[in-house]
Parts: C-alpha cells; sequence; structure tokens
C-alpha cells in the first residue's frame, strides 16, 4: 500500500509536527483563556487596568447590594480588610470603598491582591476605575495603609442581579518581587 | 486464507540468546510480550494499593495508615492503573497483534518500538521511587489539579513530573508507530475497510494519544515552572489562574479515558462474532461510529468540572456534547447485541469476558449520562457515585477487554491451550468481585460519601464492608490469572493455527505459537 500513500519517512514527519503543534496548542490555551475570560466576564475576572468608559446615567430606579470580602493567602500575615462590610448603590454611580491593611511583621512585604466577583457573569458589568490590585503594595514594618478602590456597577447588568460580591484574596509576593523592588538584601524564613 | 502461508525457512532465524534479546530486541512480538508483562506487574502493583485503600476502608475511623498516606494511595494507585497497567497492556496487544491482523513482517519503526517500550520502566521507577522519599509520594490525586499539586505538593512532585513526560514520549512513539504500521504497511489487497475492527480502533486511538499526550506534557511542563521557575500559570498571586490547569488538564483527560477504552471495543468487536460464528454486524458504521466517539471527546472536557463556576451557556452545551456521545456509543452496543443475535454462540473465557464487557460497560455508560446532567452533577460531583462510574467503564470496560484479548490469542502466543476451567473460574471471581466491589459504591455516592477520604460516616460501613470484601476478591483472583498465564507458557494441549472454528483473520493463518518471524512474503488478501 506504500507506493499509494506518503512514504514512512515523511508520514513520521508530519506526525511529528502534529505532536509538536499540539504541545504548542497546550500552552496557546493559557492565551486562549484569558481571552476567553476578559470578552465573556466569564469565571468571576474583573478587568486588570482602570475601566476608561464615561458617562453612565445613573438607574435611580434600581438599588444593587455590592459586598465586601477579603481573605489572605496561605502564609500571610497581613491583617486585610474594608472599611465597610456592605454599601447600596444605584447602577451607574461611582463609589469608593476603602480597604484597610498593616504589616505587623518586622519585615519589608510586598503584596498583590486578586479580585474576584460573583455571581461570575456580574464582573463584566463591575467597572474599577481605580484599585489597589492594578499594583502592589510595599509596607515596611508595622505599617498601615488605607487603599481605596473606585468603581462603577454598569446600568446594563443583568435584571435579576440584585447582590453581588467583591472578593479579594491577599498574596505574599516578596519573594517573587523582591529582586526587582531593590529588596534583595531582603530574607526571610 | 486458511492454509498457512509463513513456511520458507531460507532466512528464517530465531531470537537472540540470553538477557540480551530482550534489552536489543525489534521483534514485534518479544516487545509485544514485554509490553504485556510490564503493564501486568504494573496492574498488580497499583492493585496492591488499592487493597491498602480497601482495607483501610474496611470499617469506618482510622485504623491501618494515616490520612496523608492513604491519599499518596489513592494518587500512585490512579496513576499506575492509568498510565502504567491499561496504557501498556494495549500497545502490548497492538505490537503483538496488529502485524498479524494486517499481514506486515512487523512494526513500521522497530528500533523506536523498542526505544518506547524501554522508557516505560524508567518512567516507573521514577514514579514508583517517590513512595519511599522523604515526604513521601504524589498525595494530590491522580488529576493532580493546581495548586495542591503546585503550591502545596510534596518535594517528589518534580519526579512525578518527568515521569509523565517519559511515559507520554513513550505513548507517542508508540502511538506513531501503529499509524505508521497501520497505514504503510498493509499487506496487498488489504485495504483500510477490510481491516479487523481492533487496527481500526488502534488507529483511532494513535490519532487521540498524538493529539492529547502532548497537552498532558505541557501542563505537567505548566507545573515544573511555576513550582521551580517563579512563572504563574496556575497561581493566582502572579495573574494565572487555578482554573486554568483544569481546563488544560481536562482536554487531555477527556480523550484519554477513550484511549482506555477503544482498543477494547476493537477487541470484543472481534471476540463476539468468532464465538458467535456470524460476521460482525454493522461493520461500517462499527468504524463510523469509533471515529465520532474520538472526535466528540474533543469537546466534552468541562463536565468534569461543571462546579467550578462556568457559565449556564457552557454548562448547556458541555452537557449536551456529552450526552451525545451516548449515539454512537449505543451504535455500538447495539451492533454487538445483534451480532450475537440469533448467533451459534458458546462461552468460552473470551466470550464470558467479552459479554461481560458489553453490559457491565453499558451500565458505566448509564451512570456516565446521570453524571452528564449538569444541575445533578452538583450533587454526584466528587462523590463515590463517580468512582463507581468510572470503574465501571475502566475495569469491566478496560480489564475485560484485555482480559477477554488475551484469552483469545493466549493460544496464538503460547502454542498451548489454556486451562479453560480456571479461565472460567477467574472470569466468575472477577466478574463477581468487581460488582461486589463497585456496585455499592453507588448507593454511597448517592448518599453523599465523598472520594479520596479515609475515613466515613458510620452509615455507610455496611455496604463499605461489602466493597472491601468484593475488592479483596477481585485482587486475589488476578494471581489466579497469573497462574493460568504461567501454566499456558508451560504446556499443555497444542493449539492449532485457529484454536477457535468461528474466528476470522490474518492472524490464525500463522502457526500457533506464532514463528518469529511472519508473513516475510506478505499474504494475499481478497
Amino acid at each position: 500500500m506504500s507506493e499509494q500513500g506518503l512514504s514512512t519517512r515523511s508520514l513520521v514527519k508530519r506526525l511529528m509536527l502534529l505532536v509538536g503543534g499540539m504541545f504548542a496548542f497546550g500552552f496557546l490555551l493559557v492565551p486562549i483563556y484569558d481571552v476567553m475570560c476578559q470578552a465573556f466576564g466569564i469565571n468571576g475576572k474583573t478587568a486588570g487596568a482602570a475601566w476608561q468608559g464615561s458617562g453612565q446615567t445613573v438607574d435611580m430606579a434600581r438599588e444593587i447590594r455590592v459586598q465586601f470580602i477579603s481573605s489572605n493567602a496561605e502564609g500571610m500575615q497581613w491583617s486585610f480588610g474594608p472599611q465597610e462590610g456592605e454599601i447600596i448603590l444605584h447602577p451607574g454611580e461611582t463609589r469608593t470603598v476603602n480597604f484597610l491593611a498593616h504589616n505587623p511583621t518586622d519585615q519589608v512585604m510586598v503584596a498583590q491582591a486578586i479580585p474576584s466577583v460573583a455571581p461570575a457573569r456580574a464582573a463584566a458589568f463591575f467597572h474599577k476605575t481605580e484599585c489597589f490590585c492594578f499594583t502592589q503594595q510595599v509596607l515596611q514594618p508595622g505599617e498601615s495603609i488605607e487603599m481605596p478602590v473606585r468603581f462603577i456597577v454598569d446600568p446594563a447588568i443583568p435584571a435579576d442581579v440584585r447582590r453581588l460580591t467583591l472578593a479579594y484574596t491577599l498574596f505574599d509576593v516578596t519573594e517573587r518581587m523582591a529582586p526587582s523592588l531593590g529588596l534583595a538584601a531582603l530574607h526571610r524564613n | 486464507m486458511s492454509a498457512v502461508i509463513d513456511n520458507h525457512a531460507d532466512h528464517a532465524h530465531g531470537p537472540a540468546k540470553g538477557l540480551m534479546r530482550w534489552v536489543l530486541t525489534t521483534n514485534h512480538k518479544d516487545i509485544g510480550s514485554m509490553y504485556l508483562w510490564f503493564s501486568f506487574a504494573m496492574f498488580l502493583l497499583g492493585g496492591t494499593l488499592a487493597m491498602v485503600i480497601r482495607a483501610e476502608l474496611f470499617q469506618p475511623g482510622l485504623q491501618l495508615v494515616d490520612p496523608g498516606f492513604f491519599n499518596q494511595m489513592t494518587t500512585m494507585h490512579g496513576l499506575i492503573m492509568v498510565f502504567g497497567a491499561v496504557m501498556p497492556a494495549f500497545v502490548g496487544l497492538a505490537n503483538w497483534m496488529v502485524p498479524l491482523m494486517i499481514g506486515a513482517p512487523d512494526m513500521a519503526l522497530p528500533r523506536m518500538n523498542n526505544f518506547s517500550f524501554w522508557l516505560l520502566p524508567a518512567a516507573f521507577g521514577l514514579l514508583v521511587s517517590t513512595l519511599f522519599m522523604e515526604g513521601g509520594a504524589p498525595n494530590f490525586g491522580w488529576t493532580f489539579y493546581a495548586p495542591l499539586s503546585t503550591t502545596y505538593g510534596p518535594e517528589s512532585t518534580t519526579f512525578f513530573i518527568f515521569a509523565i513526560h517519559l511515559a507520554g514520549i513513550s505513548s507517542i512513539m508508540g502511538a506513531i508507530n501503529i499509524i505508521a504500521t497501520i497505514l504503510n504497511m498493509r499487506a496487498p489487497g488489504m485495504t483500510l475497510m477490510k481491516m479487523p475492527m481492533f487496527a481500526w480502533t488502534w488507529l483511532i486511538t494513535a490519532f487521540l494519544l498524538i493529539a492529547v499526550m502532548p497537552v498532558l506534557a505541557g501542563v505537567v511542563t505548566m507545573m515544573l515552572m511555576d513550582i521551580h521557575f517563579g512563572t504563574s500559570f496556575f497561581s493566582a498571586a502572579g495573574g494565572g489562574d487555578p482554573v486554568l490547569f483544569q481546563h488544560v488538564f481536562w482536554f487531555f483527560g477527556h480523550p484519554e479515558v477513550y484511549i482506555m477504552i477503544l482498543p477494547a471495543f476493537g477487541a470484543v468487536s472481534m471476540i463476539i462474532p468468532a464465538f458467535s460464528r456470524k460476521p460482525l454486524f454493522g461493520y461500517t458504521s462499527m468504524v463510523y461510529a469509533t471515529g465520532a466517539i474520538a472526535f466528540l471527546s474533543f469537546a466534552v472536557w468541562a463536565h468534569h468540572m461543571f462546579t467550578v463556576g462556568i457559565p449556564l451557556t457552557g454548562q448547556l452545551f458541555f452537557m449536551y456534547a456529552t450526552m451525545l456521545i451516548a449515539v454512537p456509543t449505543g451504535v455500538k452496543v447495539f451492533n454487538w447485541a445483534t451480532t450475537m443475535f440469533r448467533g451459534s454462540l458458546s462461552f468460552e473465557a473470551p466470550m464470558l469476558f467479552a459479554i461481560a464487557f458489553v453490559i457491565l460497560f453499558t451500565i458505566g455508560g448509564f451512570s456516565g449520562l446521570m453524571l452528564a446532567i449538569a444541575p445533578a452533577d452538583y450533587q454526584y460531583h466528587d462523590t463515590y457515585f463517580v468512582v463507581a462510574h468510572f470503574h465501571y467503564v475502566l475495569v469491566p470496560g478496560a480489564i475485560f477487554g484485555i482480559f477477554a484479548s488475551a484469552y483469545y490469542w493466549l493460544p496464538k502466543w503460547t502454542g498451548y491451550i489454556y486451562d479453560e476451567v480456571l479461565a472460567k473460574t477467574h472470569f466468575w471471581m472477577s466478574f463477581i468481585g468487581m460488582n461486589l466491589a463497585f456496585f455499592p459504591m453507588h448507593f454511597v455516592g448517592l448518599a453523599g460519601m465523598p472520594r479520596r477520604i479515609p475515613d466515613y460516616n458510620m452509615m455507610f460501613a455496611n455496604f463499605n464492608m461489602v466493597s472491601s470484601i468484593g475488592a479483596f476478591m477481585f485482587g486475589a483472583t488476578q494471581l489466579l490469572f497469573l497462574f493460568i498465564v504461567i501454566k499456558s507458557i508451560r504446556g499443555g494441549k497444542p493449539a492449532p493455527a485457529k484454536p477457535w472454528d468461528g474466528a476470522e483473520g490474518l492472524e490464525w493463518t500463522v502457526p500457533s505459537p506464532a514463528p518469529y518471524h511472519t508473513f516475510s512474503t506478505p499474504p494475499e488478501v481478497k
């Protein structure tokens, strides 16, 4: 049969190309996943940069309850939490909520907060114009900081969403960020 | 077709002498035998770990092992059975039988064949060695979800990653070899649509392997980089996402379950006609159904992760796509049943295993349909119902398919008829033991017993004791299988070239045991 099809050598070459292609595709799934999450606002992911839109008309007829939750990732020793547990707002209005963080250790530490919105389908309608999660926080030993998040809930949010939750998880990224922030001298045990 | 063709002795030479025969061999029969012995050794090892699990679960409370070790047992049991027992067993069967079925003298790439086998002892030596390391073996389940495996995994995770890399390379090379053999080495006149079903299902399986094993290599490489090189593929702190791990893993993982079952479909599609003394009903539809299952297997992965919070439209898509797979699978079950319908059936051991395969695999398929219902899955997820489901498709599915194949072709391999009474005993003990072990898991699962936990509520005690007794019975019976195989190698009633009167195919035209070299001159296929 071989005289009709490919020679074994070129068949194996093509199959090896397929193997290489699928290996690359595995890695390609990473950006595809990020793009899908961004495009459809799934998985509770909010935009990683400040929202640039404007001119939202405030929908005085609707009220939405926004709750704030904070938690520390494993090994993170900061005390961290919102100043208010929840607020009630109208879609389209800009509101600001402060989160407090305190570094109780005797070391300089760097933290990164990762936001998540529930229900996940509301994430695409939750616009942050300012957020401490866009950057990392560096706190000196014993230092405290007040960190604002300013946001707008889009009036186009589905009508059945009456309550949404903004959750932050605070990660200790000191070791990861130490070289680039000039904290190289710092070593933690 | 019935004449014994291979009898020209002008350049015939037997195997090399001594141990180096097995290290250096490029003969498909030698390599096939080594694959089969290796997979059986892994089957016994993985089974021993399962016995530890069932012994701990014999009674509620913690008796024998501490929970950390229990986690290592569930993880290593899954990894060894999937990558060490089932997959190499089918590659071994393909090595032995595909060249004989299509009239080829050997595999297309014999040296690569040797290399792909010898990677396996390295891979599993590495994996099993983690049991003796400080910090213990991998303990995060065979699905190794991040961040459990990246942030919280034991030190030995790196060894696990390299073991998966090696096993994956071995599988990919085996798959390339099988595709090249089937596409390029068929005897004149053996068109694709005349090929035996086992060759067909393996051709499709090999393409599945080539498509998804590289993705598995990719996902463990990402883990390696997250653990050692400071990347954040799966770490939320650095902008990654643990849910991404599950998507990439199951993109590999779902086709993987068909990799483990499609070759069994093929073998059973040859055994049932042989013992029904009728041709296979609906050969063409069998081929297309296999292709359809393979194709659909790429579009259903998220049904493993309904509860992670995927959008409603996504849940609906994956739910319906999953249910769609029941259609080509139903075609196959219908064809097997119709092949038996009004046939002259006889019930030798291969046929018993094949019939049990059809019935019990269908039960596993039905519980799969229940799990596919997204809203219901919220109750079933991570319970023993899932454990019952995948053991019903893997034990009487893949494993019974392998046993059926082993008994069916054992006379061809050893030259002797195996002991039928012992083989039937092996079947009934396995059948009863396996059902005792796994059927009660449906009930405890529906009642809410979580999987991968060494302790359980008192109310599950009776069912778990039954499960454990069944599992011990099933496990012990496999030593009988070892005895039957060794007995058949050492002697018995000499087997004719075609020991089964209803069997069809080129493999029965060569003498039993099959000579070291067969089809040096291609047979004529009409």
